[in-house]
């Protein structure tokens, strides 16, 4: 009559097709979010902890329902204390005076709109989903393992530092009642009266207590020194109450990585194609924070002349000049060989840029990814911003820019490499996705 | 050998952990005692041990082992799923489905006493209350659920793959706004039939087929103002008008599947689908108390008699009544914690108290429940309570006055014109019936849902529907709501929708809201 079965095998993720039908509903809200945390925060901020808030309104599911308050209604409660027929009470806090009942809901109308919150780890884990650095092979032969912590219940020994105090009480108090241990309460109280009694026989002129008092009186030491006995047998927390929170080490292993991100700041990027363009980085670099921790980022700026700089002075200061974007390359290519030995590292670049460049140098460039670069990396995602309107103008002469010229033919000859183009800020995740998508190589083929 | 070791061979388990062959031995004691002490009458049962994460799953499709898509239960699955994960909410230990074979997922984390308080609770409590109650013998049809779920759900899938995500979100987000009305309350409805919907679903694409001609679509329309469809609609009385759509009907979903003018055959479908899947949780909806009391009362009967049949430890015992205080705890009024009554709390309370009423009565008892009080039947007779009652008939009949005073329970007037509430009435002589009376109708599902009905269409017109809301004592509708829900129910009926407000003594209209649909008003 009775059939067991084992469920466990069958597949998880039964609900990923309502995940994803949700995902597309929320899905304004969530990039709306994501824009408006990528504008007002700086890279940094973005990485220390915050919550973002997505209004439900058009995640709400509405139905006809009766309305929490006003009308004429009546309901019973538990857990009377003193009340009686015909009370009154004032009415809770936070309702409506009630005068009439009518036209009372316009205020009340805002509260109840339904909002759910992801932290930023939720949120940046929806919001990465599915992307991830292709071809991240395990190259490096001296690759360290990292430990990662996470809780695996609770134990009976650990540290001091780990104790979980509310389980430990709990067992405290559930032993103590059931030892019956006595209260200090209690104990103060039979002090007391011992004590009472004492003064009532240091008035009496004989210093003396009646027999029955005296009986009391030694019922009551008998009493204290039994309570005291207890308290001293019971203690009031034992080795036995003590719980702790117990961890799991998780190995986490990681490979080494390094991103390049290279990109123009030279005089014919305006200000918006800039922004564009730091966006774009921006999102890469919490992206590779978000799924890679131990990723090494690199940043490489060019106007006519190259450098590496850091993080700050990539994204924040201010510099202007001609382009010559072989420079960053070379840049590019002194620092792989310095730092990064092709048989440790996974390799991956990103490159940003107007797409104009120097009339002689675009031979140049190619044939340096073509041959230093590209062999070593294993992803190099070229994305050249172009003014809105000019987008217009090309699109209709079917124009290109030097640089993606120059850059095109590579696409074919280099499954690693890959262009994309960005004309307006909206473009930028639609981009991003396409160039990190997890299946890019099925989607695109 | 001493009595002391043989107490311990007779253990079904001496650790926490459990495997296949603990589990059935478990079973196999409960059962006896299930079916031969408390004689309960229950499906076969069928034990599926499940993970956390797919307990999730299960979660988010309203605890349905097979559901079609629909983004609101991923957006349940996302908040569980949040909630679960920073400790803010623990899982259910366990799903029961009221389907034959009784399927119970229970889940391989819990320890072999939580695998037997489950199996106690869900596999014989809910079990025995599923195959019993009228409601659900009257109501759903626990041989045929799951294969018409299953064909719920590949129709659906079938429907986004021919008509694309989004026609079909639209139709099924309207749908689930009128769940709630797509009940039948007072009529037999049939029972879905796996064989039979899809010989009907065929039928009516064949007719559809077969009938079309391509002609129709060149005729010109009839003018707005022929003289002739002025006369009919004169004559059309308003009566005869309501009599041929069967109105007023209170199956809003019902209706507008049936007579919606503009949707297509597989919208009408989903519409029953939504409504078929709205029809099998009613009976739950109203005997949540009862159901959960009955399923508390038997997993406690079980576990004591194990214990006392020397079955389980001491520390077994001890962890079982850990989990079971947890579960019928009820906070009062006055603490933080107090989110209404506790279904658990009260129908475990109620059992308990039925039981003591048959046993061992006080005079009060004899006064109160003369037909029950020291018979000596308890589980006879509460099992005659768990097959004839509802929660609210079922409060009405047994919530006895020693009851109401052990959890001190008060009744609250709330008069919106007054400033303040009334005590209207406490455990006392005065105030038994009162607090009875005014639990009872809290735990009324159909005081707690509001009264829509369909009460006119004006078919020969402009096609306005009107719904009508009868409202008692003052309480409105959440406004924001209804106008959204009223929108859904135009996208389905093509045309205007007008919902009144009527008051139920007077009949005097208290507001209307219309929604007209943006194509027409452009028109």
């Amino acid at each position: 009559m009775l059939y067991i079965v084992d469920r466990r095998k069958n597949p998880t993720g039964k609900s990923l097709g309502n995940r994803q039908r949700f995902m597309r509903r929320a899905k304004a809200q969530i990039k709306k979010a994501v824009e408006n945390t990528i504008r007002s925060r700086g890279i940094t901020d973005i990485s220390s902890g915050d919550q973002i808030t997505i209004p439900g309104k058009t995640l709400k599911e509405p139905g006809f329902h009766h309305m929490g308050r006003g009308g004429n209604r009546n309901y019973v409660l538990p857990g009377n204390k003193k009340f009686v027929q015909g009370d009154r009470i004032a009415r809770p806090q936070g309702g409506d005076s009630g005068s009439g009942g009518s036209q009372a809901s316009p205020d009340g109308e805002g509260e109840d709109e339904f909002q759910f919150t992801l932290t930023r780890d939720e949120f940046l884990d929806i919001f990465f989903e599915d992307l991830e650095l292709p071809d991240l092979l395990k190259k490096s032969l001296k690759q360290t393992t990292a430990f990662r912590n996470a809780r695996a219940g609770f134990s009976v020994e650990g540290t001091p530092s780990n104790l979980s105090l509310v389980r430990t009480m709990r067992n405290s108090l559930a032993r103590r009642i059931g030892l019956r241990r006595p209260k200090t309460a209690e104990v103060r109280e039979l002090e007391e009266k011992i004590a009472a009694l004492q003064v009532k026989a240091e008035k009496r002129p004989n210093g003396k207590l009646t027999k029955s008092d005296d009986e009391t009186l030694h019922t009551l030491l008998a009493d204290l020194e039994e309570a005291k006995r207890r308290m001293k047998a019971i203690p009031f927390i034992d080795p036995i109450d003590t719980r702790y929170n117990q961890f799991q080490q998780i190995p986490d292993p990681n490979t080494q990585a390094v991103m390049f991100c290279l990109m123009d700041v030279s005089g014919s990027m305006s200000e918006q194609m800039k922004e564009l363009a730091k966006r774009f980085f921006m999102l890469l670099h919490l992206f590779l924070h978000r799924k890679y921790e131990h990723v090494d980022v690199v940043f490489i700026r060019h106007t006519s002349r190259a450098a590496e700089v850091d993080e700050e002075t990539f994204f924040y200061s201010r510099e202007t000049g001609g382009t010559i974007v072989s420079t960053a390359l070379e840049e590019m290519k002194k620092v792989l060989a310095d730092r990064y030995p092709t048989d440790q590292w996974n390799i991956y670049a990103a490159q940003a840029s107007d797409g104009d460049n120097y009339s002689n140098d675009g031979a140049k460039c190619t044939a340096l990814l073509a041959e230093d670069l590209l062999p070593k990396c294993q992803y190099y995602a070229y994305i050249e911003i172009t003014d809105e309107r000019e987008a217009e103008i090309f699109a209709a002469a079917e124009g290109e820019t030097a640089l993606w010229k120059a850059y095109a033919p590579l696409a074919a000859t280099h499954p690693q490499f890959a262009l994309k183009r960005v004309t307006k800020a909206a473009d930028i995740f639609p981009v991003f996705r396409e160039l990190f998508a997890k299946n890019r190589a099925e989607a695109t083929r | 050998m001493s009595s002391k070791t043989k107490s311990a061979d007779k253990l079904l388990f001496t650790s926490a952990d459990w495997d296949f062959g603990t589990l059935k031995a478990t079973y196999d004691a409960i059962e006896d005692i299930a079916l031969n002490e408390l004689k309960l009458d229950v499906y076969p049962n069928q034990i599926e041990v499940i993970t956390s994460e797919q307990m999730l799953d299960a979660y988010s499709s309203i605890g349905m082992p097979l559901m079609y898509h629909h983004w609101s239960f991923g957006k349940r699955f996302v908040r569980d799923d949040v909630m679960y994960r920073k400790g803010y909410q623990g899982l259910a230990y366990e799903i029961v489905i009221n389907s034959n074979p009784c399927i119970s997922y229970v889940m391989e984390e819990n320890t072999i006493v939580m695998q037997a308080l489950v199996m106690a609770h869900a596999a014989f409590g809910h079990n025995h209350f599923f195959k019993n109650n009228y409601l659900f013998k009257q109501w759903t049809d626990a041989e045929g659920i799951l294969d018409y779920l299953q064909f719920a759900k590949s129709y659906i899938a079938k429907c986004e793959d021919r008509h694309g995500f989004d026609a079909v979100e639209r139709v099924l987000d309207a749908a689930h706004a009128l769940m709630e009305q797509g009940v039948n309350r007072y009529s037999r409805p049939e029972k879905p039939n796996l064989a039979a919907e899809l010989e009907r679903e065929r039928e009516r694409a064949k007719y559809e087929d077969e009938t079309y001609n391509d002609l129709w679509r060149t005729l010109p329309q009839p003018d707005q103002g022929d003289q002739d469809m002025d006369e009919l609609k004169r004559k059309m009385r308003v009566e005869e008008r309501r009599a041929q759509f069967g109105l007023p009907e209170e199956n809003l979903l019902y209706f507008l599947e049936k007579n919606a003018p503009t949707l297509q055959a597989w919208e009408r479908e989903i519409l029953r689908i939504v409504r078929n899947i709205g029809q099998y949780f009613y009976p739950q909806k109203q005997t949540k108390m009862m159901n959960e009391g009955c399923a508390c009362y038997v997993h406690y009967a079980i576990m004591n008699s194990l214990y006392d049949k020397g079955l389980i430890s001491e520390g077994a015992m001890m962890e079982f009544i850990d989990y079971h205080s947890r579960v019928v705890f009820q906070a009062e009024y006055d603490d933080q914690r107090y989110s209404g009554f506790n279904p658990y709390a009260l129908g475990f309370a109620m059992m308990q108290d039925i039981h003591r009423i048959c046993v061992d009565p006080t005079e009060e008892d004899r006064a109160w429940f003369p037909d029950i009080a020291g018979n000596n039947e308890p589980v006879e007779t509460l099992k005659e309570a768990w097959a004839h009652y509802r929660d609210e008939s079922f409060i009405l009949q047994f919530l006895s006055p020693k009851l109401m005073r052990d959890m001190r329970m008060f009744m609250i007037d709330d008069q919106s014109t007054s400033p303040h509430l009334e005590v209207a009435a406490i455990h006392d002589d005065n105030g038994y019936r009162k607090v009875r009376r005014s639990l009872a109708r809290m735990h009324d599902v159909s005081v707690r849902e509001p009264d829509m009905q369909v009460v006119d269409v004006d078919i020969r017109g402009n096609r306005q529907l009107y719904i009508q809301h009868t409202e008692h004592e003052g309480i409105r509708l959440e406004k924001s709501e209804a106008e959204m829900t009223l929108g859904y129910i135009g996208q389905l009926w093509g045309y205007g929708v007008t919902l009144q407000s009527v008051d139920y003594q007077s009949g005097e209209i208290l507001h209307e809201t219309t929604y007209t649909p943006d194509d027409l008003t452009s028109a």
